[in-house]
């Protein structure tokens, strides 16, 4: 028996230690997130929808309802679900593989769409799951097992910068963010905000996390920390993009 | 008002409005679509009969999210479908797969149009091999082929009773001549006839604090372990073949004295039934079978068949896809003779299959 310490009260204690790998940021990420289910009690009427990937490994992590489904496919389940009961309140949660690359088509639409849910993008520029290939968010020069000489931003692109694509086709109502596991009384406060704002009914939720994956990165704790802060930080920034209340302006 | 106001209306109208008019009788509460042709007129109907019956309807950004955003309804405990047609069925494939994982039951319905690829829009019988196997896994669907337009309104109706009954994906295969062509039905309130509509269940947002007063649900359709998987596919097989015996159906005519029997599904089996009424005119022993649920198939019945006639003559809008089930169903059933007519993507007439039969015997 797991003893609860500082678990927060919606983590369900029989499937924990959780499966990810040592130093990986999901167990951060989640840990916000049930904090802010605890602190905003909506265990009760939550439904969590795990991709595939890494973020798979999440369908047992919460005493909240939850659907494993396909890569890529999250968001579509949760806009089922929202609109058949809209009383119930939906989080997608994938990785930068199942938003930007397999999914995007999903996530543009969503968010033109202005779908009341809430859609959490795992960052951590790389297939973790299936072994460390390059995707959409890798950076440039980046090493991975697809891009074993570093990534070519003429032949492959540049990173998807996935808030800020978000922010620009959003409609009013829409909340977008960037928070990151280096700074989690940020990620927390943005994690709520964009919870409430479902909660309101404003809008598409959409928050992007800074995370890491030690795993693939081969990287020791201040390497990670490191690579998350300065590399993965000059490119993806920090913040909010887009709230209910700055959108009242426009017109 | 969400139930239909009539008992019983005679109606002339396309398939595809007799699909919309069936969903609403069956209680669907939410219809997601893409178009394609042809099955448009699903959503236009649907689109149109909306408000009047309070229900809801998405236009997705394509099929994948047609599928699975009706797989979000279902798990909200809605009865959802969906509707599509050649390269949407292909589409579908993934949405599918999931819902046979997870036993969840959407309807989708299909009316074929000719392929591969694009193809054309207007009618093929080839997407048999899609609707009962496609997808990466063991073919846990049930298909029923129709040849009409009643039976458009009523396997429809039957389709989301038997996938609320026994939560594996249920899909109606029609083509583009049932969705495009008017002709006569009578429409009805199941359940003015008797009929006792299976209600939807709610997967996830029960009542209650997850794990204070009851356990949170977890579904999921991946698993860590060859055992895990190989537990899962046993018991769910185990259980589509419970519930085969009680669904599977076939139509058959004149087989007792029958020399020649002819095999056909969908709106092909309707040439079937005037070739074989035609032939007997003339004093041919002609006999006819036709499978309507194509998954599972009528193994039995079609066995039965075999045993009091066996030269077969199979008719199809497509190269050999129904030809490959009913070989199956008959694998060790010695057969005296078989022959086809195969017009991929192309109707087939009674006088073709009279013709054949009088020229081959």
């Amino acid at each position: 028996m797991v003893e609860r310490l500082a678990m927060p009260k919606s983590w369900r204690l029989d499937s924990k230690p959780h499966k990810f790998c040592p130093g990986c940021g999901h167990g951060m990420v989640l840990k916000v997130l049930g904090e802010v289910i605890d602190e905003l009690a909506i265990q009760e009427k939550l439904i969590f929808g795990v991709d595939i990937g890494c973020s798979l490994l999440a369908w047992d992590f919460f005493d909240v309802d939850t659907v494993q489904t396909h890569h890529g496919r999250t968001n579509p389940v949760m806009v089922g679900i929202k609109r058949a009961r809209p009383e119930l309140l939906c989080i997608a949660y994938m990785g930068d593989g199942g938003a930007y690359a397999i999914g995007s088509q999903h996530l543009v639409n969503v968010a033109f769409r202005n779908e009341k849910i809430m859609a959490i993008v795992v960052n951590n520029c790389n297939y973790g799951m299936t072994g460390g290939q390059m995707s959409p968010t890798t950076l440039p020069g980046q090493k991975t097992e697809t891009s074993p000489y570093g990534r070519d931003a003429k032949e492959t692109g540049s990173p998807t910068l996935g808030p800020e694509m978000v922010a620009a086709i959003a409609s009013p109502g829409a909340y977008v963010a960037r928070g990151s596991v280096t700074n989690l009384k940020q990620l927390k406060k943005f994690m709520k905000k964009a919870v409430e704002n479902q909660l309101a009914g404003n809008g598409f939720s959409f928050l992007e996390v800074i995370s890491c994956c030690p795993t693939n990165w081969r990287t020791n704790a201040k390497q990670t920390w490191a690579f998350m802060e300065e590399e993965m930080g000059r490119y993806f920034k920090t913040g909010e993009l887009l709230t209910a209340e700055k959108d009242e302006g426009h017109s | 008002m969400d139930k239909l106001s009539h008992e019983e209306k005679r109606a002339f109208m396309t398939g595809n409005e007799a699909v919309a008019w069936a969903a609403v009788a069956a209680g669907a509460e939410i219809m997601n679509g893409y178009p394609i042709t042809p099955q448009n007129e699903i959503m236009h109907y649907w689109t149109r009969l909306a408000p009047k019956f309070n229900k809801k309807f998405l236009q997705t950004e394509d099929e994948l999210s047609a599928g699975f955003t009706t797989i979000g309804g279902v798990l909200g405990g809605k009865k959802a479908f969906s509707a599509t047609a050649g390269p949407g069925t292909t589409l579908f494939q993934e949405p599918l797969s999931m819902a046979e994982m997870m036993r969840i039951p959407m309807v989708l319905v299909v009316q074929q149009r000719g392929g591969p690829s694009t193809a054309t829009v207007i009618y093929s019988q080839q997407e048999v091999n899609l609707v009962t196997f496609g997808g990466n896994g063991e073919g846990w669907r049930i298909v029923y082929s129709t040849s009409s337009h009643q039976e458009l309104y009523d396997y429809t109706i039957k389709a989301f009773d038997a996938a609320w009954k026994y939560r594996f994906p249920a899909i109606i295969l029609g083509d583009g001549y049932q969705a495009k062509m008017r002709e006569s039905l009578l429409m009805y309130n199941p359940e003015e006839r008797g009929i006792l509509l299976v209600q939807p269940e709610v997967f996830v947002g029960k009542p209650g604090l997850p794990g204070r007063d009851r356990p949170a649900d977890h579904l999921r359709n991946a698993f860590s372990v060859e055992e895990e998987l190989f537990e899962a596919a046993m018991n769910i097989q185990q259980e589509y073949d419970k519930m085969a015996a009680e669904i599977v159906e076939a139509d058959e005519q004149q087989i007792d004295d029958a020399k020649v029997v002819i095999i056909a599904h969908g709106v092909v089996s309707r040439a079937a039934v005037a070739a074989m009424n035609r032939l007997r005119a003339k004093g041919h022993k002609v006999g006819y079978f036709r499978p309507i649920t194509l998954r599972p198939f009528p193994e039995k019945q079609l066995q039965a068949v075999a045993e009091k006639c066996s030269n077969f003559l199979l008719v199809e809008s497509a190269l050999g896809q129904l030809a490959r089930l009913f070989k199956e169903a008959l694998f060790n059933v010695p057969i005296k003779s078989f022959q086809t007519i195969y017009k991929p993507g192309v109707g087939i007439t009674a006088e073709e299959i009279v013709e054949h039969i009088e020229s081959h015997g």
